[in-house]
């Protein structure tokens, strides 16, 4: 569970570059939540999720996960409680590591790292299994280092290993947006499996309609750096694509007219 | 060039591979350009000057240098991860402290150790010619760094530090500090540093505050030479590569000072700017190819 109360974040605050990015959040996760996330560039959605996970301090409000207030927790603290898969299939992966290795230090999200093997070979058949649920035959290639693997074999491993551990919240931002069709189709089914399977609290930012309404039990929408939307279940069920290009049009066509407004 | 001066190459190969090394934990692995090792390495002796004229046993005075180092590298991290210090100019300012650390240590800029007990000691009681007892020392010393130094590097501790260098958003939401991590390496190399810098100047009968000088270039000089000749596709490999390029680079070193060109003849104080030219055309070499074949 998270409770996130009246959370503001700027960047440069102070100067002329002032942003207010997120202005005001509040929100409640409740357990088993699955969560799609859009909004508009720039709408503070993957600011939103760099709070939650700590990259970014917050300039007021708090955050609680799983009971504790970690409002001011550094991000590798948070980490015990959060996994993440990045937009960027390099970031969730260490490319000159092999897989095996790549797991491992999965294996330890958020416990203390000590002077034993790294990969314990006790671990191999287990790694082994979980690999080939995805079913990209990773399971026969675990001494490869995971540079050499395509984005859609490095997001499907960043996946398992946010996964291998179960997290009390994960974090998913636009996970398959750097993927091609086919291969952004598979992590996706991956991903609704493992969420399914694991009843894994979750917040997923994506830009595409279609998959935030086809995932999840609960649909929010930034704009602004404001939660204007927010649905859940048979609500959630019943809305349709044309009604999240409505609402988008709305806020839109307000700034519009706001503007026409100063112009005039 | 004699079987003399090839041998007196593997023996300084040795010993300053120990220190290229350390300077390979933290320039490749660790992503972390540090030259405290230009102050390290004299730390190192330093403390074994003060050490074994204090009548301190020489194996303990090897510990003392590697905690000694351990602590200057820390305090290069520190300034960096905490307090946001660049970590070249990080690097530097430990470096120049050092200096001044050193002369402390030592009371003076130099101390002569040819009358006291050295680690070579045993060896040379039983029989075996002083040069040859360094070199028999310094395999031995060399072996166990390389041994130790791959396996740490296996461990959860030594592939958090490897994650660190590689994709640090990566280890954090895994969980770790890299802050600790960086600390924790940076420490370690220079530990390495210093442990060579003891056995110099046990070797060389003598510690002085200006033994550091180069010291990262002929360091960053090993770490390309052995990549390039040996490789770097996994970590033994690229550890025993560095430990072979330093051999490598003594023995181009040991040829270049019987150089002479009519008139002209390299001297031991050419060596740096050999050095130096000789990493900047390994380092740019790649990128040169590049723009040749674009254009
Ligand atoms: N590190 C940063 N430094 C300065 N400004 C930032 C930073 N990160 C985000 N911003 C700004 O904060 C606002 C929200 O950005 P954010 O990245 O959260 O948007 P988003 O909803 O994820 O958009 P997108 O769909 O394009 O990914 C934007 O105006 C952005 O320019
Ligand atoms: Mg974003």
């Amino acid at each position: 569970m998270i409770t996130i109360s009246n959370l503001i974040k700027y960047f440069h605050k102070g100067s002329v570059n002032e942003i207010l990015a997120l202005d005001g959040i509040s929100l409640e996760v409740k357990d088993g939540d699955f969560i799609t996330v859009i909004g508009s560039n720039g709408a503070g959605k993957s600011t939103l999720l760099n709070c939650i996970a700590g990259t970014y301090a917050i300039d007021s409000g708090s955050i609680k996960a799983s009971g504790q207030d970690i409002t001011v927790w550094p991000e590798y603290k948070r980490a015990k409680l959060i996994a993440r898969v990045f937009q960027d299939p390099l970031l969730g992966t260490c490319a000159s590591a092999s897989i095996e290795q790549n797991l491992a230090l999965a294996y330890k999200r958020g416990q203390k790292r000590g002077l034993a093997f790294g990969v314990k070979s006790r671990d191999r058949g287990f790694f082994r299994q979980e690999l080939k649920q995805l079913g990209l035959g990773l399971e026969d290639r675990l001494l490869d280092t995971a540079g050499l693997l395509s984005g859609g074999q490095r997001q499907a491993l960043t996946m398992l290993m946010a996964t291998l551990i179960r997290p009390d919240i994960l974090l998913l931002d636009e996970h398959v947006a750097a993927l091609d069709p086919k291969t952004a189709h598979q992590v996706l089914e991956l991903t609704r499996e493992i969420v399914k399977q694991k009843k894994l609290t979750t917040l997923m930012v994506t830009h595409q309609m279609k998959h935030a309404l086809q995932l999840g039990n609960r649909l929010m929408m930034l704009h602004r750096g404001k939660i204007i939307l927010d649905v859940r279940d048979e609500e959630k069920g019943k809305l349709e694509v044309k009604d999240l290009l409505a609402k988008f049009y709305e806020v839109q066509g307000e700034e519009l007219s706001n503007d026409k407004m100063l112009l005039a | 060039m004699t079987w003399y001066a090839v041998l007196g190459a593997l023996e300084q190969g040795l010993v300053y591979g120990i220190m290229a090394v350390g300077v390979y934990l933290t320039f490749r692995i660790l992503d972390f350009p540090d030259l405290t090792v230009d102050g390290s390495l004299p730390l190192g002796a330093s403390i074994t000057a003060l050490a074994l004229t204090s009548g301190i046993n020489p194996f303990i005075a090897l510990v003392l240098s590697i905690a000694g180092g351990f602590l200057a590298g820390m305090v290069t991290a520190i300034l960096n991860t905490k307090l946001k210090v660049l970590h070249l100019l990080a690097s530097i300012l430990t470096m120049i402290a050092l200096y001044s650390i050193n002369i402390r240590i030592m009371d003076g800029p130099n101390v002569s150790l040819l009358a006291v007990d050295t680690v070579f000691d045993p060896l040379i009681e039983l029989g075996i010619p002083g040069h040859l007892a360094s070199t028999v020392v310094f395999i031995g010393v060399a072996a166990l760094i390389v041994i130790g130094v791959v396996w740490f590097l296996y461990t959860e501790l030594g592939m958090s530090i490897l994650a660190t260098g590689d994709n640090s958003q990566m280890i954090t939401s895994q969980g770790v500090n890299t802050h600790t991590m960086i600390i924790l390496g940076v420490g370690l190399s220079n530990a390495l540093v210093a442990l060579s810098g003891s056995l110099i100047a046990q070797n060389q009968g003598a510690s002085d505050v200006n033994m550091g000088v180069g010291t990262i270039v002929a360091g960053l000089a090993s770490v390309i030479v052995g990549e390039t000749v040996l490789g770097d596709k996994t970590i033994p490999r690229a550890i025993i590569a560095v430990l072979a390029g330093s051999v490598i680079y003594r023995l181009a070193i040991a040829m270049a000072l019987g150089l002479e060109l009519g008139e002209f003849s390299v001297s031991p104080s050419d060596l740096n700017l050999i050095t130096a030219i000789l990493v900047v055309i390994a380092l740019t070499a790649p990128t040169i190819k590049k723009k040749l074949k674009l254009s």
